[in-house]
């Protein structure tokens, strides 16, 4: 072994671990920095918890997760988002049972206590055991802070810290884009989510979602049987580009290759003739700007640590333990598309969850990769693909080749950043 | 929904020991990862559904876990028939148990729909892992034997999260 756990040696451990070039395998298997990751990322960071379109209606709640918590996502009366902790401030039990439904309060089955949406208690049974109505300063644990942006809810249980603007930073643009594919500028996720147990470290899907030398190997197999136009524009001579978003976001940018051919939906494997009505409601929406953004298509982005949109799939990536966590997937919902929508979530179940024939093969490779890095001999994984040739762009971001690995290393960048913050 | 005609008025379901014998050979071809046994047991109007969440989400407005029609089950079958669906690259290894079979009726069409349990063991490097459930099928007599036209198979554990299900469930 190296001496990573050195005392003597110089510079933090998180120095030593990850390099320009390289990161250790440790940091996918050490069971104390999953410890770590969970109170510096998960516990202190922006990370995605849901969507407001899947509580329209004040009263709506859905369970979700936060890392290993149990969430209970509410819409107040006033039509606020709350991320409620689901443990009864009494004895810890779960006061909510259902994976959704519609209530303004919920009641603990094991001792009455009763909780409004907003988290605030509204009575115990028997009161006078403890003096009274309205004695008790307790109320249903809450996440500090939770903002939204083009309706994706953020959590963060740092009570202060970067807004979630400036956590997004430019990877909001990428959300943007993503509305803009709707005649009314607004996406839904309101098609269910499949739910993909995967046995390995959270942190090898993330590099994944935006590593473009993978795709031709990896799925190789769908895009033989399918003509797919897809694999193409991950190959050593597509003109589409891997940005390093900042904050740890990373896109592969396949615009390039998508103006170059200057085919309204091409993106998306069909033309605007099949999709009339769509194109019709884009145009009468967006006027001249409305082909090129069919042209464009959606953005392929991974917003750390756990978002992940790939065009028409949205991915909630949540870890479980050091080797294992759980992808949340679903098929984006254009507000306005019409019969476009059962499409996209056709198209996308061909795709994504346990049995798509693009994501099961992708978590395959995790799995392996988990297995894989336990060997101890090289320590390393290599991220150093394009170091030689990215450049910066007009914006000033760090961009490369299709299929470099420039966003795994913006990934481990700021990753290292939130790591070394005590 | 489906009418049922649970009588023989218009056409008699079909004989509990011709079932039991195709949806045992039918299990034994997904068993043992037989791609072409298994789709050759396929109408062309086939519909092989595995739901997401609850057995009644609505398939076009919600996501399935599976929702082939005839053509993407033979996508599928291409893929892995490829040898580099790595999901399925080396195969599951499998054994299921079929029981609790119910003739239910006669659909519209005139298929015979027939309602099991399973139980089925999977092997593969990841782990083994029990997958369960309860699955509905349509039968129809073509061309001197049993076809199938339907298959929806509802996982016990439908609305937990499950590990990859690459072989043919």
């Amino acid at each position: 072994m190296t001496d990573l756990m050195d005392p003597l040696a110089t510079g933090s451990r998180y120095d030593r671990l990850i390099q320009p070039d390289k990161v250790h395998g440790s940091l996918y298997t050490s069971p104390e920095i999953f410890a770590e990751e969970l109170a510096k990322i998960w516990y202190r960071t922006w990370v995605y918890v849901g969507h407001e379109s899947e509580i329209a209606q004040p009263g709506d709640y859905v369970r979700k997760k936060l890392a290993l918590q149990d969430i209970i996502m509410t819409r107040a009366k006033d039509g606020g988002v709350h991320l409620l902790l689901n443990r009864c401030a009494h004895r810890g039990n779960q006061v909510c049972d259902d994976a959704r439904g519609n209530a303004n309060s919920f009641r603990c089955p094991y001792h009455g206590w009763t909780y409004r949406n907003t988290g605030e208690l509204l009575g115990y049974p028997y009161h006078q055991g403890y003096g009274g109505r309205n004695r008790l300063d307790l109320g249903l644990g809450a996440v500090p802070r939770v903002e939204s942006y083009q309706g994706f809810v953020f959590g963060s249980f740092a009570a202060d810290g970067p807004s979630l603007a400036e956590h997004l930073g430019a990877a909001a643009g990428e959300l943007d884009r993503l509305a803009r594919l709707s005649p009314e500028g607004r996406v839904e996720l309101t098609a269910g989510w499949l739910k993909h147990r995967t046995r390995a470290n959270w942190k090898l899907l993330a590099e994944n979602e935006t590593d473009g030398y993978h795709p031709q190997f990896v799925h190789g197999s769908i895009f033989s049987v399918t003509d797919s136009p897809i694999g193409p524009l991950y190959s050593e001579k597509s003109t589409a580009v891997v940005r390093d978003l900042d904050g740890g976001h990373s896109e592969n940018d396949l615009r390039p290759e998508f103006r170059r051919f200057a085919e309204p939906m091409r993106w998306f494997g069909t033309t605007a003739d099949r999709v009339p009505d769509y194109a019709a409601a884009m145009r009468a929406a967006y006027g001249d700007a409305a082909d090129q953004i069919m042209i464009e298509g959606g953005p392929h982005v991974m917003i750390f640590p756990n978002l992940f949109v790939a065009e028409i799939q949205v991915f909630n990536i949540q870890p479980v333990a050091v080797g294992e966590c759980v992808q949340y997937s679903t098929a984006v919902q254009l507000a306005g598309a019409g019969k476009l929508n059962q499409r996209l979530i056709s198209q996308a179940i061909g795709s994504i969850g346990p049995a798509g024939m693009l994501l099961a093969d992708d978590t395959e490779m995790y799995e392996r990769n988990q297995r894989g890095i336990e060997a101890r001999d090289p320590e390393w994984l290599n991220i150093s693909r394009g170091m030689a040739r990215e450049r910066t762009d007009e914006n000033g971001f760090t961009v490369g080749a299709a299929t470099d690995e420039v966003g795994m290393r913006g990934f481990w960048s700021h990753y290292q950043q939130l790591m070394e913050t005590e | 929904m489906t009418t049922l005609d649970t009588g023989s008025r218009t056409q008699a379901a079909l004989d509990r020991q011709a079932v039991e014998q195709f949806l045992y050979l039918e299990a034994r071809l997904a068993d043992e990862n037989d791609y072409d046994g298994w789709e050759a047991l396929w109408t062309d109007d086939a519909l092989y559904w595995v739901p997401a969440d609850s057995a009644g989400s609505d398939p076009l407005t919600s996501v399935s876990i599976i929702y082939d029609n005839r053509r993407r089950i033979g996508t599928r079958l291409k893929q892995l028939r490829t040898g580099k669906r790595y999901a399925q690259a080396p195969p599951s290894r499998m054994r299921r148990m079929i029981s609790n079979i119910e003739i239910l009726g006669v659909t519209e069409t005139g298929d015979t729909e027939v309602g099991a349990n399973f139980l089925l063991l999977e092997a593969r490097a990841r782990g083994t892992q029990l997958w369960g459930g309860r699955t509905t099928y349509r039968l129809r007599a073509a061309g001197g034997g049993l076809r199938l036209s339907y298959k929806k198979v509802v996982l016990v554990d439908l609305d937990q999260p499950v590990p990859t299900l690459g072989f043919l469930l």
